[in-house]
């Protein structure tokens, strides 16, 4: 097998709401076992692309294929082989966690177990509670729950963090790593960079429906948005230069004060820095467009 | 598993959720319990009613017994599940479930199955509370409860039917009582519910024809008032077959309409 095999496939996806267009022109593969993140500002397309991959959405144009299968013909058999984490809703919740749990346990062939899902997602204490007493964070790690009930082959996380507090988020990525070595496919997106950075093998990134740039996380954005930044401070107030050497520049700045360089920093720059500045450059080449 | 041990397992879901839901539960499951209450005691001293000079006299309660009856059947069917659906497709409720390996068969036996259950449930506690609080004397003869028995289910089930297809109307799961409760009200006025059919105009009562919560309550009424009441009756009998043909046309209109209507998510074009 020379080529991964893909788990979701989109080729030169459109979607128009009337003159609109929420996604246009989208192209990705997912690979198997893979953990995706597809990332973008508000309104970029990004609910739009993914609730057409989970067959709530048709498409106005392109190919599309999930699991083999094109989703908005997919059947019960195929939805049986997905997870699906929405964005929060309010649901009502008079069931208690263990309730629901059971209850959507009982929709699929072959759930997990709903003690153990209740255990990897910290709510043990809370299995006996109605999901409309739980705070907000913990009626997330309920959808997450019942995302994965279901011993999913390809997992939707729309914005599976929000509402955690920083612990909360730990846990969370120990379990999707979790997840991810027992097989799972993911599709994440998040606003979190860090959580893309910790958890992501590609990323995809869109904004304004288009596709800006897609690649493993130490290739997006290119070489040349990796190029380290040093900072120190000398008479003049801080200093920062970009260099590809940043070790041969720190030992030249040693030799030039004669002792440690005050306030010295060396700075990669983090996925979230890569994603502002593609994002940056796609709206600033937009506006050069339109002028 | 299959769609109906899928739906089975619903209608147990669907009937804990209901009984969990204080606004469900006073609305649709007590009210017409309450509102005999409130007939019965109110009129407890204006004397017993009859279909004329030297016929069967009843109390005000007994006269009201069908008619809440009839309106239990619609609340616990067109109202609960008309507010409810709206209300869980603004919730994301059924978008969640529309992501899973659930059939909408199963989803909607689970709905009109907790509507049977609860039904059967709200007729029973009525029943129990008429014959024994309000002194209210019930059918003695097996076919009162056979003709009971038909009405019921038939009224049920279309009552079920029209809620879901009605729960495609309101725009959101907020303006959903809004919408729905007025309609529904309206029926009961107009169908011999609140008001007595047989006092209302000649036009009055050809519109509320048209609608089948008049046919339930005539339905019931063959079932619980003395045959001399038949007299009261537009055509001068109970007219079960009417009944009967205008529950069925009602419930093949309302389940092509909640077929026609359905939707996991609004979807867009």
């Amino acid at each position: 097998m020379t080529e991964p095999e893909a788990v979701v496939r989109v080729r030169d996806l459109h979607k128009k709401y009337g003159h609109h267009h929420a996604v246009d022109g989208v192209s990705f593969d997912i690979h198997r076992g893979e953990t995706f993140a597809l990332l973008g500002p508000n309104g970029a397309g990004k609910s739009t692309t993914i609730e057409i991959l989970e067959g709530y959405r048709d498409r106005t144009d392109g190919e599309v294929s999930v699991l083999g299968i094109d989703p908005g013909k997919g059947g019960l058999a195929w939805k049986a082989r997905l997870g699906i984490v929405l964005q929060s809703g309010g649901e009502s919740g008079v069931m208690t966690v263990s309730e629901q749990l059971r209850h959507f346990a009982g929709l699929y062939p072959n759930p997990r177990s709903v003690d153990e899902v209740i255990a990897a997602v910290g709510l043990e204490e809370k299995a006996k509670t109605r999901i409309t007493r739980l705070s907000g964070g913990q009626r997330r790690r309920v959808d997450v729950a019942l995302g994965i009930i279901g011993r999913p082959e390809l997992l939707f996380l729309d914005e599976p963090t929000t509402g955690f507090d920083p612990e909360a988020r730990r846990d969370f990525w120990t379990l999707v790593r979790l997840l991810k070595s027992e097989g799972t496919t993911i599709l994440l997106t998040t606003h979190y960079l860090d959580e893309a950075a910790q958890l992501s093998d590609r990323v995809g990134v869109i904004a304004g429906g288009k596709h800006i740039d897609i690649g493993r996380l130490d290739e997006i954005g290119g070489d040349d948005a990796r190029i380290p930044r040093v900072r120190w401070r000398d008479r003049d107030g801080m200093r920062e230069r970009r260099t590809t050497e940043p070790g041969a520049l720190v030992s030249a700045l040693c030799a030039e004060f004669g002792s440690e360089p005050p306030e010295l920093e060396v700075i990669r720059p983090s996925l979230e820095d890569i994603y502002l500045r593609l994002v940056a450059e796609s709206q600033a080449e937009a506006q050069a467009v339109l002028a | 598993m299959s769609i109906v041990s899928l739906g089975a397992s619903r209608v147990r879901y669907e009937t804990v959720g209901y009984f969990r839901s204080p606004d469900a539960v006073f609305f649709t499951f007590l009210f017409p319990l309450i509102m005999l209450g409130i007939f019965t005691t109110a009129f407890s001293s204006s004397g017993d009613v009859s279909a004329g000079p030297g016929t069967t006299s009843i109390s005000v309660g007994a006269y009201y017994l069908p008619g809440m009856v009839a309106a239990g059947i619609l609340l616990s069917g067109v109202q609960n599940l008309a507010v409810d659906i709206a209300g869980e497709k603004g919730d994301g409720t059924l978008k969640r479930l529309g992501g899973t390996p659930l059939s909408p068969v199963s989803y909607f036996l689970g709905k009109i199955g907790q509507v049977f259950v609860t039904g059967i449930l709200q007729a029973g506690l009525l029943l129990l509370v008429a014959g024994t609080v309000f002194g209210i004397a019930l059918p003695t003869e097996l076919s009162s409860w056979a003709t009971f028995a038909w009405v019921f289910v038939l009224g049920i089930i279309t009552s079920a039917f029209l809620g879901i297809a009605l729960s495609a109307l309101p725009r959101s799961g907020r303006s959903a009582t809004a919408v729905v409760i007025p309609i529904v009200l309206i029926l009961q006025f107009i169908s011999g519910v609140y008001l007595q059919f047989y006092l209302l105009p000649e036009w009055m009562q050809n519109i509320a024809s048209i609608f089948p919560l008049k046919w339930m309550a005539q339905g019931m009424r063959a079932v619980f008032l003395p045959e001399d009441f038949q007299a009261l009756e537009v055509g001068g009998s109970w007219d079960l077959g009417a009944v009967a043909i205008a529950l069925l046309v009602w419930l093949v209109i309302g389940l092509v309409l909640s077929r026609l209507t359905f939707r996991w998510i609004r979807k867009d074009a």
